[in-house]
Formats: C-alpha cells, sequence, structure tokens
C-alpha cells in the first residue's frame, strides 16, 4: 500500500511506559513536574538511563527542547507537533521513522499536564478565529463543540443518549478493576441520564473527567529492544492525518475523515484486519466518541458503533474490549489524553494488568482524536514481530 | 451599553480579512466570501479559496436562510464572559449559500424536544454596540426579533 511506512512495521518498539508518581488531582506539581516524573518513570521501566535518551517528542505549552533542558542532556532529534491530545500517538509513528533513520537511537514521548490545578501553565489565548467566530455566541470547551457533532448523529443515525450512556457503564466496569482509575465504583444507564445536565446532549457523566497527570513512552529500535528491561512491543503500523480545526469546518459532521485515513494507513503499514484485534484503545472525552471512531475506522457501519457497547463486547470477559484502564471517562484525563491508551495497550500486551488484564491480548489498536475528531494518530501495536 | 453591561463577548481580536463581515453585520447584512474564480461560498472568511485556491475572494450577501445543522443546549455558563442565562441554544447553521457557522437559536424554548436538526432557520441581528453587530438565527417564521432568548 503506498503512502505507509511498511517497510517500518515491527522495525522499533515501545520499551518503557509509565506515568507520573501520581495522576489526579495534584496542586502540588508543576506541569513540568508531571513530565520529568513521567520520563523518568518510563526510562527506569525500560531498563535504561536518562542519558541514554537522545530524541524527545512532546505536544503542549512545553517545548521537546525545554524537556531537554531540564533533563540536563542534548537532544539529537526533538518532535513538537501539536494538534491536539492524539499527537503523542502520532509521535510514536514519528518516532519510528526517526529511529529507522538513525536521526535518534532513544526516544521518549512526553506528556504532563496540570490540567485540573493549572500549576505551572501558561494561559495562552485561542486564536482570532474562534474569538472572533465562535466566543460570541458562548462557545466555550470542548463539550460545545463535540456535542454538535453528537446531536447531528442522533438525527442522522438515529443513535440515542441511552447508547451514548452505555459508554460510560462500560468504561466504568473496566476502571472498577484499574487501582489507578479516580472514578471506580459502578453506574447504571440511569445514573448517566440522571447526572447533571451540562450542555445537551451531554450530562455530567457523558464527559471525561478533568485531572492532573503526566505519562511517557520510550522507543527504540528493535535490534536494541532486546536488550530492555522488559518484553518489547512492537509498532506493527502507525498512521495520521488531519482534517479541519473548526468543528465548522468538518465535512462531514458525523464520519471523522482523519480518523479514516489515519486507520488506514496503520493498518496498511501493519498488514492486519479489522477482526484481528483482540484490544481497543480509543480517546473518549465523551461518550460519543469511541462509537463514531468505531464506525470511522470500518469496525461498524454508521450508527452501529454503539453496539459495540450495549451488546457487551466491549466490557471485562467481552470479545472485544475497550478502554480496560477506564479511558478519559473513568481512569484519568488531563486535556491531552493521548498518551495514556499508549500505556495501556502497552501493559496489556505485556500481561502486566493483574484483575484487568485481558486474556491473550497479542494485537492491540490506539486510536485517538485531536480536537473534535479534527486530526487521528491511530496505532497497531503488539507483542511479537 | 457599556462594555460591562453586555451579554456577550465582543469578537476579538478581528483580521482584515473579516473586515467586511463585520462591516456588513453594522448595517444588517449578513456578508460571505465567495470566489471569483471557482464560485465557491465559504465561511470563515480567509485570503485563499479553500476549493480552488484561488487569491480572487469576493464578497456577497446571504439569503440569511438557511437550515439549523445541528445544535447543543448549554445549561451553565461555561465563560464568565459570557453572560446570557442558561439554557440557551447553541446552533449551527447551514446556509442557503452553503457555508456553516455557529451562532445560537433565539425565539424557541431551549428545549430539545421542540427543537429538530435540519429546521428552517433565518437569520436576527443582534446589536452589541455601535462598533459589532452579531448575527443570530430563529425558527423561519417566527414572530420575534433579536435579543429574544
Amino acid at each position: 500500500m503506498s503512502g505507509t511506512m511498511k517497510e517500518l512495521s515491527n522495525s522499533a518498539c515501545i520499551v518503557g511506559v509509565d506515568e507520573s508518581d501520581e495522576i489526579g488531582i495534584l496542586p502540588n506539581k508543576s506541569q513540568l513536574a508531571l513530565h520529568l516524573e513521567a520520563i523518568t518513570n518510563a526510562v527506569r521501566d525500560a531498563g535504561l538511563k536518562v542519558k541514554d535518551v537522545d530524541g524527545i517528542f512532546t505536544a503542549g505549552q512545553h517545548s521537546p527542547s525545554l524537556l531537554g533542558e531540564a533533563l540536563g542532556i542534548t537532544t539529537r532529534y526533538v518532535d513538537g507537533t501539536t494538534v491536539g491530545g492524539c499527537s503523542f500517538i502520532m509521535m510514536v509513528g514519528h518516532a519510528v521513522a526517526a529511529l529507522h533513520h538513525g536521526l535518534c537511537d532513544v526516544a521518549v514521548v512526553s506528556h504532563g499536564e496540570s490540567g485540573r490545578s493549572g500549576v505551572g501553565v501558561t494561559r495562552s489565548r485561542d486564536t482570532s478565529l474562534s474569538g472572533q467566530f465562535e466566543i460570541p455566541y458562548g462557545f466555550a470547551g470542548a463539550p460545545t463543540y463535540f456535542g454538535m457533532i453528537t446531536t447531528r448523529h442522533m438525527h442522522e443515525h438515529g443513535t440515542t443518549l441511552e447508547q451514548w450512556a452505555q459508554v460510560a457503564v462500560s468504561t466504568r466496569k473496566w476502571a472498577a478493576l484499574n487501582p489507578k482509575a479516580r472514578n471506580r465504583e459502578p453506574i447504571s444507564v440511569a445514573d448517566v441520564l440522571g447526572s447533571r445536565p451540562v450542555c445537551y446532549p451531554f450530562n455530567l457523566l457523558n464527559i471525561c473527567l478533568v485531572t492532573d497527570a503526566g505519562g511517557a513512552v520510550v522507543l527504540t529500535r528493535a535490534d536494541r529492544a532486546k536488550d530492555c528491561a522488559k518484553k518489547p512491543v512492537y509498532v506493527r503500523g502507525a498512521g495520521e492525518a488531519t482534517e479541519h480545526v473548526m468543528v465548522t469546518q468538518m465535512r462531514d459532521l458525523t464520519h471523522s475523515e482523519a480518523t479514516r485515513m489515519s486507520g488506514e494507513k496503520a493498518f496498511g503499514m501493519a498488514g492486519v484486519d479489522r477482526k484481528d484485534f483482540n484490544h481497543i484503545m480509543l480517546y473518549d472525552a465523551f461518550t460519543s466518541g469511541p462509537p463514531i471512531m468505531l464506525e470511522s475506522l470500518g469496525f461498524a457501519k454508521r450508527g452501529e458503533g454503539v453496539h459495540f457497547f450495549e451488546e457487551g463486547r466491549s466490557t471485562p470477559g467481552g470479545s472485544l474490549p475497550i478502554n480496560t484502564n477506564g479511558g478519559g471517562l473513568s481512569y484519568t484525563h488531563t486535556g491531552m489524553y493521548g498518551i495514556f491508551p499508549i500505556i495501556e495497550s502497552t501493559r496489556q500486551l505485556r500481561g502486566e494488568c493483574g484483575a484487568r488484564q485481558v486474556p491473550n491480548c497479542n494485537l492491540s489498536l490506539v486510536n485517538g482524536m485531536g480536537g473534535m475528531l479534527s486530526a487521528a494518530g491511530t496505532l497497531v501495536l503488539a507483542n511479537q514481530r | 451599553m457599556s462594555p460591562a453591561e453586555l451579554e456577550r463577548p465582543l469578537p476579538q481580536p478581528i483580521t482584515p480579512e473579516a473586515k467586511p463581515y463585520w462591516d456588513g453585520l453594522r448595517e444588517q447584512k449578513l456578508m460571505l466570501p465567495k470566489c471569483q474564480d471557482c464560485g465557491h461560498c465559504f465561511f470563515y472568511p480567509r485570503v485563499v479559496c479553500p476549493h480552488c485556491h484561488s487569491r480572487r475572494i469576493g464578497w456577497i450577501q446571504s439569503s440569511g436562510r438557511g437550515r439549523l445543522f445541528s445544535f447543543e443546549i448549554s445549561y451553565q455558563p461555561l465563560n464568565k464572559a459570557f453572560k446570557v442565562k442558561p439554557p440557551y441554544v447553541l446552533a449551527m447553521v447551514e446556509l442557503e449559500e452553503g457555508p456553516r457557522l455557529l451562532s445560537n437559536l433565539v425565539g424557541i424554548a431551549a428545549d430539545p424536544k421542540l427543537i429538530r436538526c435540519d429546521m428552517p432557520v433565518e437569520v436576527v441581528y443582534e446589536k452589541l454596540n455601535d462598533e459589532f453587530t452579531v448575527p443570530l438565527f430563529k425558527p423561519a417564521g417566527a414572530a420575534g426579533a433579536g435579543g429574544g432568548r
């Protein structure tokens, strides 16, 4: 398939992953501290030293060069792609290419965000476009944009508030099995429908958490990965695409073209089909996100992505577990969530997940969005070549 | 009105390429950029046509009619500077000329049982001050002018 990095499939591995020392509500930790905790923890998980790192990839307010400076290392390769929460997922693909070409030998993809407490955060103003064409009408924050996609999906495809609620219920079942998840008590569809209305069609339990956390992923070439501390996780496929930023510019409001393209690239590079996966991580800032991603990725017909959740396929014991860390809905969501699904897929493929471990997990899909399904990054990860 | 009394944040910062849009609204005209080469009508204003990439951009006056492409109902203020009392309707309108824009639906109760995607809507104007007027939308044919909640 043209347009993919097929010859780079399995050429690099994820060898280290971890969160910051704590995740949740952390008013005593700066955003930079969250980055540095996550990086040092992930490098230790890999059995490497921070001084081995020579490529830094990060999105958000802090540049990769700042992270290098703070760590006291001179980096040979940096990437600061910032296109929303999926940027970290895209960067795994970028790191594969950089490692392949010898531009760096040990790549770290890092995220740190004091999204709840705002410690060490600079408030950057939005663009003139939002200031002119969105803010005067009361638009503010992701729910006021993602709701447009969701309401239109209900109109075109007949999806219901009850069906979106099933996504929250399924995800919470996984959170109950993850000691690091913030919200672990079981919820029902009625609980979701009865939670505080925020912005129709979303009640509070349709919307992700807002937390403080860091996360990091360490990659190196496959030949070097076997010398690391843990079983390598191969990057078999990677894809990315961007379509728009402003939700008015999304061509088809109920289908993400960026997600479709990103998935096609990743599946093509990996040489796998959708039926091959036994574990899926989808960026869940809102309950409607994962079903629409499943549709855009070709796992379900339009309007039928919700079936994975309401039929129990996505839940513990189900045939295709989805968002096994408890997701942005119940585990943690800092603002740019994309590093965390990579960490969870890696842990599942290593078999480290205890009560929530997916049996025989050997091929995992990570798919994330940036903005309002505006950008997409997709990974196909495997625990063997 | 003084800024302290404004219910809405003023649009800012205004970009030069959007000036004809804001100038038109002051005269209660909804102006849209239109490519003079391929005829594509688009929004937001920009210096290149997103369809054919021509730099020859002109302006037309919209009919002000369209359909409610999608909507939300905000039950809580999410921006301190926006002082319209909730609940209010956040609207995505698709104009007859093709472009979509964000606005508010007014002149109807903020009740999801009453509001339907694709319902016909038409523009009403709300003057914020001598410099800025914003386009809001109401159900087509409904009574009431701008400012209805």
